[in-house]
C-alpha cells in the first residue's frame, strides 16, 4: 500500500472570528475517486484551496501527494502535480483571450511543449463540444461553456491530483455527461490520479468511491460512498447525509406540486418572433411563447443557447432587434418604471453589491423597491428566515460561498412580492435541501398568489417541477410543453434522455457534421501524446525556479490582452502625444500681456513718460486707468487687473528736484508666482526706465550706468520655454502614463479572481511580476521615442547629447515606473484603490518636486527628500541634460544608478508585497 | 419623495462600500494631510536657494563684495571657481548661475570705465532662471551704487492680499484643489466602472430606478466625502498646522467646491461612460486631470498661455474653481465678485451631466 494521496489531521481555518474548518481529519489512498458534499457554506472550498496549495494553511497538519503542504520547498514542487479548478463561473479565466489561447497560457505555465499542448486541447475541446468556438473570446462565453473552458485549463497538464470545486454548475446535462466522460478518459490514461470533486449534485457524488460529507466546518463522515449511504435504508447519499448531520435535519417532506388552480388564462409574458443578433451572430433567433399568470415555465438548452439573452431582452436590458415582447400586457420599455416594479429578475452572476452585508443588501432593495417601512422589517426577517441565512447576515455578501450567494439573490428578487419573477439558474450552486426549499417558495407563490415564475435550470428534476418546459438550441425553441408530453415525444425514459435526444435531433439537422453529438463516440481521441509511460522515464523539467518560458508566458498573455483592446492602447499613445502638445504650448512660465492699470496722481509729462515704458512693454496690457484707491482694489480683488501702477502727487516735480519720488507697484499676491515675477518685470523696466528719466529730472543728476551687466541664457539662448519645458514634461508624462498601465495588472487580477491562477500554477512572484511588466514596458518604450521625437521635430528642441544616455536613462526610467504601478497593484485591493493612488501619489512628487517648474536644488527640507525619493526627477535631469545640456553617460550616470535603484527597489518591495497564498 | 429616498439609499451605499477600502481611505488620507502640508511647507516660489558659483579674476574689494551680496534664503552661499571650469561647472547643472567678474574689474570701475560684468545663467531651471537674473542685476547694482550715482526715482513693489508673497499660502489651497479634481473625477468614474464589471450596473437598471437617480446618488456621496474631506483639512491642515491666514469665507469656499465637485463629477461620469473598463478609464483620465491641473493656472499663469489655449481651458472647470479658491481665500472676494465663475461651473456641471446621462443606458447595452 502507497501512502496517502491526501492525509488530514487537527485541520482548522478561520475568516477573521468566523470558523469555516474545524479539526478535520481524513485520508484519501492515491488512485481514487472522491465527493465532497455539503450544504452551501460548510467550508467545501476552504477544504479544496488549502489541498490545493492556494490557501494558507493555518492550523493543523496536511499532507499532499507525500508531503506537508506547510513547506514550500514540497508546495513548489507540487504545482505542476495538482490541478485545481475554483468554484464560479469562469473567475480564473481571461476574458478577452480566446478558447484556445487561455488554454494554451495554462499549457506554457505547467511546461508543456508547443506539440503536447495542440494535441491535448484539440482532444480536451472535442470532447467538451468547444471545438467550433474556440477563437471566441472567453468573456463572450456563456456560464456552462466556461465551466467546460476551466476544466480543459485544468486538465491540460498532467496532474497526479485533480481538485475540483463544483465544476458543473451551470454546465447542461449533456456537457455534464460529456464532462465526466472526459474525466474518466483521463484517470484511465493516469491511473494514479486522484480525484476530489465538490458536487452539488448527489449522483455526481454517488459514483464515487469515496465521499467527505462536511457541514458547518465540521466532517460529519468520511468513508466509502456506499458503506455511507448503507445508512439509510434507501442507500441514497443525500438521505446518509441528513442522518449524519443529526438533529440539524432538514423538512424531509417530499416536495408536493399542487396543480394550477388559478390559471385564468391571462397571459403574463409573451414573446413574438423575438429575434436578437450581435454584428452577424443571431444569439436569439424567432423565440415565441406565451405564459400565463401563475404558470411556472421553465427553460431547458445547451450552455449558449441564448436563454440568458431572452430573458435579458424581457427585463428591459437589451434591445430586441427584431419581434416583440410583452410584460405583463404591456410592451417591454427600459423607461418604464411601473412594470419593473411588478418584476422580480435575478441574473446568473451574482450582482447584488459584495461590500454590503446580506441584511444590508435587503434593506437597501427594500428602499428601493419602495417597500413602506413598517413592512420592510419583518418582510427581510422572513426573507432570512425562510432562506435560512440567519447566521450570515451580517457577513460582507461577497466572501459569502456561492450557494449562499445565490439565496441571497432570490431572497432580493422576491422581496418586494412581484408578479412575475425572471430567474436565470437560480439554484445553481445550490445545495439540494436549500433548493427543495426554494422550490417550496416557488411553488407557493405561484400556487397562491399567482405569481408567474420564468426561470432557466440545468436541473432535471427542477425542469420536472415546472407546469411546461421549452427546450432551447442554438437560440431557437426546439419544443415547449409540459415535461411529460415531451418525455413522450422524444421517447426518454427519463427527462433527461429526452433532452439530450431532442438536442441530437437539433444537431443532426442544424449541422451537418454532428460526430459528436452521436450517443457513442466511436473512438476517444487520446489525450496525451505517445505513451503515457514515456513521461515517466522522461519527467518533465519541473523547475521550482526561475523560468523564462512563463514569464513569456505571462508576458504575451498580458501582451495580447493590451493589443486587443486597441482603445487602451490608443488612450496610452495619444493621451501621450495630446499632453505633450499642450504642455509644450501650455507650459511657459513667462509672464505675458500682464493687465494692468494706473492710478497716475500726477498726470504730469513726467509721469507719462514713466508710464511710457510700461505701455510699450510687451509684458504688459494697459486697462482702463484707475480712478481712485478703492476702485484699484476692488479692481485687484476681482483679478481684472494684476498690477497697479500707483504716481504719487508731485511726481514731476519731485523728480525735477532731485527728492526722489516713490512710484508704488500693486501687486495681486493671491497668485505668488504670477506677482514675483511681475515684480520681476516691472523692477526691470523701472530700471530702464531710470535713465531715460534722468534727462528728465536736474541736470546735475544726469546718471551714467556704472556696470554693464550682461546676462547670457545659456543652453536655451533664446529663452523658448519649450526648450526648457519640453524635455521636462517627458519626464511627467513618462511618470504618469507607466505606471497607471501597470497599476491595474495585479489588483484587476484580485478583483475579478484570475489571481487563483497564480496561487494554483508553478508561475514564481518574480516571473509574474516581469512578465505583467514587460508588455507595458514595451508601450512606454514607443511612448518615449514619440515623445522624443515630437520634441525633436514638432517643437524643434535641438538635441546636443549623447543619445545613448538619453535611451539608458529612458529605459531605466520606464523600468522604474512600471514597477512603481505594479507596487501600488500589489498593494492595493481594488482597481478604485490603485488608479486613485497611482494618480495621487505620482502626482505631487512629479509636479511639484521633480524639478519640472521650481529646480530640485531650490527645494528645502521634506520636499527636497520627497523629490528625491521619486525616479522623475532623476530622468528630467538625464532628459533636459541630453537635450540641451550636451551631456553624455559620462556625466549622467549617477542619474542612471538611482533610476536602477528605484526599479529594484519597487520591484523587491512588490516581491514581499504579493503573496503566493491566499490568508 | 421616492426619487430622493432612493438617491440617499444608493449613496448610503456608496458610502459604505468606500469605507470597507482601507488602502483607498488611507491614499485619501494622505492627499489631505501629508499632499497638502509638504509642498507647501517645502517649496517656495520665486527665487530661493538658487546655486551660486563666483568667478573671480579680479580679486579685488569690490569682487569680494559682490559675490558676499548673494544671501541666503534667496541664494546659497557663492562658491569660488576657477575661469576653465566654467562649462563643466555649468554643464553638471550644479550652478544655476556663474557669475565672472574680470580682472581689473574695481580699477576700471572706479575710472568710470563701466566694465563687464557677466552672469551665466541655467536656462533650462525655468523658474529660477529668469527672475534670478533680475535678482542678481538689482543686487549689483545696490551695491555699486556707492561708485555711482543715485537713482532718480524709487520703486516699491506692494503685494496685495498676501504681502510678503508666501508661496506655502497658495500652494496649499492650490494642492487641495488639485486633490479635489483628482478624487471626484476618479472616484465617481471607477465606482461606475466597479458597477458594471461585476454586473451589479445590470441589476440596478432592472430596478425601479432611473439613470438620474442612480447618477445623482454618486455625484452626492462623493461630493459629501470630499467637501467634509476639504474642510477639515482647510481647518487644521492649511489653518492649524501652516498658520496661513484666510482671509475669505470658508462657507463660500465650501458652497463653491460642492459646485465644482457637481463639474467635476459629471465629467468623471461621462469619462467612464466613453470608457469600456476600468483600465481603459485609467488611461483615459490622464490626459483629462493633469491638464486640469497644470493648466488651469494654479501652476503656472494663465496669461501666458496661447489664446487658442485659455478659451480651451475655460471649457475646463478646475480653472474657475482655482480663480475662485484665490479669490474667496485670499482677495475675501463675496459672491458679487465670484458670480461670473460659479455660472461657468453650473454651465459646465450641466452640460457634463447632461451629456452623462444620455450616454449612461446606451452605454450599458453597446
Amino acid at each position: 500500500m502507497t501512502a496517502p494521496a491526501l492525509k488530514a489531521s487537527g485541520l482548522c481555518h478561520r475568516y477573521g472570528t468566523l470558523e469555516a474548518l474545524r479539526d478535520i481529519a481524513f485520508e484519501l489512498p492515491p488512485g481514487t475517486r472522491c465527493g465532497l458534499i455539503g450544504p452551501d457554506g460548510a467550508g467545501k472550498s476552504s477544504l479544496l484551496g488549502l489541498i490545493a496549495g492556494v490557501k494558507k494553511l493555518q492550523a493543523g497538519e496536511l499532507e499532499v501527494l507525500g508531503g506537508s503542504i506547510r513547506q514550500r520547498r514540497h508546495r513548489n514542487s507540487l504545482y505542476p502535480r495538482i490541478a485545481f479548478m475554483p468554484q464560479g463561473l469562469g473567475g480564473n479565466l481571461y476574458a478577452e483571450l480566446s478558447i484556445s489561447e487561455n488554454i494554451r497560457f495554462f499549457a506554457t505555465l505547467f511546461g508543456l511543449s508547443r506539440a503536447e499542448c495542440e494535441q491535448r486541447m484539440h482532444a480536451l475541446l472535442i470532447a467538451t463540444d468547444l471545438e467550433r468556438f474556440a477563437e471566441r473570446p472567453a468573456g463572450k462565453l456563456s456560464g456552462g461553456m466556461k465551466q467546460k473552458l476551466g476544466l480543459c485549463c485544468a486538465l491540460i497538464h498532467e496532474p497526479d491530483l485533480l481538485i475540483l470545486d463544483e465544476p458543473t454548475t451551470g454546465v447542461d446535462p449533456l456537457s455534464r455527461r460529456r464532462f465526466w466522460e472526459l474525466v474518466e478518459q483521463v484517470r484511465g490514461e493516469r491511473p494514479q490520479l486522484t480525484l476530489l470533486v465538490a458536487t452539488a449534485y448527489m449522483e455526481e457524488a454517488e459514483q464515487f468511491e469515496h465521499c467527505l460529507m462536511l457541514d458547518r466546518g465540521t466532517l460529519i463522515a468520511a468513508g466509502l460512498s456506499h458503506e455511507l449511504a448503507g445508512v439509510t435504508a434507501s442507500g441514497k447519499l443525500d438521505e446518509a447525509f441528513t442522518h449524519f448531520q443529526g438533529d440539524r435535519t432538514h423538512d424531509a417532506q417530499p416536495l408536493q406540486i399542487p396543480p394550477r388552480t388559478l390559471g385564468d388564462g391571462e397571459i403574463a409574458i409573451e414573446a413574438h418572433e423575438l429575434t436578437l443578433r450581435f454584428g452577424d451572430f443571431t444569439a436569439v433567433n424567432k423565440v415565441s411563447f406565451a405564459i400565463g399568470r401563475g404558470e411556472i415555465f421553465g427553460f431547458l438548452g445547451s450552455n449558449g443557447c441564448g436563454k440568458t439573452t431572452t430573458m435579458k431582452v424581457l427585463t428591459g436590458l437589451m434591445p430586441a432587434t427584431e419581434g416583440s415582447a410583452k410584460l405583463l400586457g404591456r410592451p417591454v420599455n427600459a423607461k418604464d418604471l411601473a412594470t419593473r416594479k411588478r418584476v422580480g429578475f435575478m441574473s446568473q452572476s451574482f450582482s447584488l453589491y459584495g461590500e454590503l452585508s446580506v441584511r444590508q443588501n435587503l434593506e437597501l432593495h427594500a428602499r428601493l423597491f419602495d417597500l413602506p417601512k413598517a413592512d420592510s422589517g419583518p418582510r427581510i426577517a422572513e426573507l432570512i428566515e425562510r432562506f435560512d441565512l440567519g447566521e450570515i447576515a451580517d457577513q460582507q455578501s461577497g466572501g459569502l460561498p456561492l450557494g449562499l450567494r445565490q439565496r441571497l439573490s432570490l431572497a432580493v428578487a422576491v422581496l418586494h412580492r412581484p408578479e412575475v419573477l425572471i430567474l436565470d439558474e437560480p439554484t445553481s450552486g445550490v445545495d439540494p435541501a436549500a433548493r427543495d426549499d426554494f422550490w417550496r417558495l416557488l411553488i407557493e407563490l405561484s400556487r397562491d398568489q399567482g405569481v408567474t415564475i420564468f426561470l432557466s435550470t440545468h436541473f432535471m428534476n427542477e425542469a420536472l417541477r415546472c407546469d411546461r418546459i421549452s427546450l432551447m438550441h442554438a437560440g431557437k425553441v426546439l419544443a415547449c410543453d409540459t415535461p411529460a408530453a415531451l418525455q413522450r415525444q422524444f421517447e426518454g425514459d427519463t427527462l433527461e434522455d429526452a433532452f439530450v435526444r431532442c438536442l441530437e435531433q437539433a444537431q443532426g439537422t442544424a449541422e451537418p457534421k454532428p460526430p459528436l453529438w452521436e450517443p457513442a463516440l466511436p473512438e476517444m481521441v487520446p489525450l496525451i501524446a505517445g505513451k503515457a509511460s514515456s513521461h515517466k522515464d522522461n519527467p518533465r523539467p519541473q523547475g521550482t525556479g526561475f523560468s523564462f518560458v512563463r514569464l513569456f508566458a505571462v508576458a504575451t498573455r498580458e501582451g495580447k490582452e493590451l493589443l486587443r483592446d486597441k482603445v487602451r492602447l490608443a488612450f496610452a499613445l495619444l493621451g501621450a502625444l495630446f499632453m505633450m502638445v499642450i504642455f509644450g504650448y501650455g507650459i511657459s512660465l513667462d509672464v505675458e500681456n500682464l493687465a494692468f492699470a494706473v492710478y497716475d496722481q500726477d498726470q504730469s509729462p513726467q509721469s507719462r513718460t514713466y508710464l511710457e515704458a510700461f505701455r510699450g512693454s510687451r509684458y504688459f496690457a494697459e486697462q482702463a486707468p484707475v480712478r481712485d484707491a478703492r476702485q484699484m482694489h476692488q479692481r485687484l480683488q476681482r483679478s481684472e487687473i494684476k498690477l497697479a501702477l500707483e504716481i504719487p502727487p508731485g511726481f514731476g516735480r519731485d523728480l525735477y528736484a532731485g527728492r526722489q519720488p516713490i512710484v508704488a507697484a500693486w501687486l495681486d499676491g493671491g497668485m505668488p508666482f504670477r506677482a514675483e515675477t511681475s515684480r520681476n518685470y516691472v523692477e526691470a523696466v523701472h530700471q530702464a526706465n531710470l535713465e531715460q528719466l534722468a534727462t528728465l529730472s536736474s541736470p546735475a543728476q544726469a546718471r551714467q550706468t556704472p556696470v554693464k551687466l550682461e546676462t547670457r541664457f545659456r543652453y536655451n539662448q533664446d529663452v523658448v520655454s519649450v526648450n526648457a519645458i519640453g524635455p521636462g514634461v517627458m519626464a511627467l508624462i513618462l511618470a504618469f502614463i507607466p505606471a497607471m498601465l501597470t497599476a491595474l495588472g495585479i489588483v484587476r487580477e484580485k478583483e475579478l479572481g484570475s489571481i487563483t491562477n497564480f496561487y494554483a500554477t508553478p508561475l514564481t512572484r518574480l516571473e509574474f511580476l516581469l512578465g505583467k511588466q514587460a508588455p507595458y514596458l514595451a508601450v512606454s518604450l514607443v511612448n518615449l521615442a514619440l515623445l522624443v521625437a515630437m520634441n525633436r521635430w514638432l517643437f524643434g528642441v535641438p538635441f546636443k547629447g549623447s543619445p545613448l544616455a538619453l535611451a539608458c536613462g529612458g529605459v531605466l526610467y520606464l523600468l522604474a515606473t512600471t514597477s512603481l504601478g505594479l507596487l501600488i497593484s500589489a498593494f492595493t485591493r481594488t482597481q478604485i484603490a490603485a488608479i486613485l493612488g497611482t494618480m495621487i501619489l505620482t502626482s505631487l512628487p512629479t509636479i511639484q518636486f521633480s524639478g519640472l517648474i521650481v529646480p530640485r536644488s531650490s527645494l528645502d527640507g521634506s520636499a527636497a527628500l520627497m523629490g528625491q525619493l521619486f525616479p522623475a526627477g532623476y530622468f528630467l535631469d538625464i532628459a533636459v541634460g541630453t537635450f540641451t545640456k550636451a551631456l553624455s553617460l559620462r556625466e549622467l550616470w549617477p542619474q542612471c544608478l538611482a533610476l536602477l535603484g528605484f526599479f529594484l527597489g519597487f520591484t523587491g518591495l512588490s516581491l514581499v508585497m504579493l503573496k503566493k497564498q491566499e490568508a | 419623495m421616492h426619487r430622493l429616498n432612493h438617491t440617499l439609499r444608493l449613496g448610503l451605499k456608496e458610502l459604505t462600500s468606500l469605507r470597507h477600502d482601507s488602502v483607498l481611505l488611507l491614499f485619501l488620507l494622505y492627499a489631505f494631510s501629508v499632499a497638502i502640508y509638504m509642498p507647501a511647507a517645502g517649496s517656495v516660489i520665486g527665487v530661493h536657494n538658487a546655486s551660486v558659483a563666483v568667478i573671480d579674476e579680479d580679486h579685488s574689494h569690490v569682487s569680494r563684495k559682490l559675490g558676499e551680496a548673494l544671501q541666503p534664503p534667496e541664494f546659497q552661499a557663492a562658491v569660488a571657481l576657477p575661469y576653465d571650469q566654467l562649462d563643466a561647472a555649468m554643464d553638471s547643472g550644479l550652478y544655476t548661475f556663474v557669475i565672472n567678474i574680470p580682472a581689473n574689474f574695481q580699477s576700471d570701475l572706479l575710472a568710470g570705465r563701466s566694465p563687464e560684468l557677466q552672469v551665466n545663467v541655467d536656462a533650462t531651471a525655468m523658474s529660477q532662471a529668469f527672475m534670478g537674473a533680475g535678482y542678481i542685476g538689482r543686487i549689483f547694482e545696490r551695491e555699486l551704487l556707492d561708485y555711482a550715482n543715485q537713482g532718480s526715482a524709487l520703486l516699491t513693489a506692494r503685494a496685495l492680499f498676501n504681502p510678503n508673497l508666501e508661496g506655502g499660502w497658495f500652494l496649499a489651497v492650490i494642492q487641495i484643489v488639485n486633490n479635489i479634481t483628482i478624487l471626484a473625477i476618479i472616484l465617481t468614474g471607477t465606482a461606475l466602472l466597479r458597477e458594471r464589471e461585476h454586473g451589479t450596473l445590470d441589476h440596478l437598471l432592472v430596478l425601479p430606478l432611473t439613470a438620474l437617480e442612480i447618477m445623482l446618488a454618486k455625484i452626492a456621496s462623493n461630493a459629501l466625502v470630499v467637501v467634509l474631506c476639504t474642510w477639515v483639512s482647510l481647518e487644521v491642515v492649511v489653518k492649524g498646522l501652516l498658520g496661513v491666514p484666510l482671509a475669505g469665507s470658508l462657507g463660500l469656499f465650501l458652497a463653491a467646491t460642492a459646485l465644482y465637485l457637481f463639474a467635476s463629477t459629471a465629467l468623471g461620469i461621462f469619462l467612464a461612460t466613453l470608457a469600456r473598463s476600468t483600465p481603459q478609464f485609467g488611461l483615459l483620465a490622464i490626459p483629462v486631470i493633469i491638464p486640469m491641473l497644470l493648466l488651469s493656472g494654479g501652476s503656472t499663469p494663465l496669461d501666458s498661455m496661447p489664446q487658442w489655449l485659455q478659451w480651451v481651458m475655460q471649457l475646463s472647470p478646475s480653472t474657475h474653481f482655482v480663480s475662485l479658491s484665490a479669490a474667496i481665500l485670499f482677495r475675501d472676494a463675496g459672491v458679487s465678485v465670484v458670480w461670473p465663475d460659479l455660472l461657468a461651473l453650473a454651465a459646465i456641471g450641466l452640460a457634463f451631466f447632461a451629456i452623462a446621462l444620455a450616454r449612461f443606458r446606451r452605454s450599458l447595452t453597446s
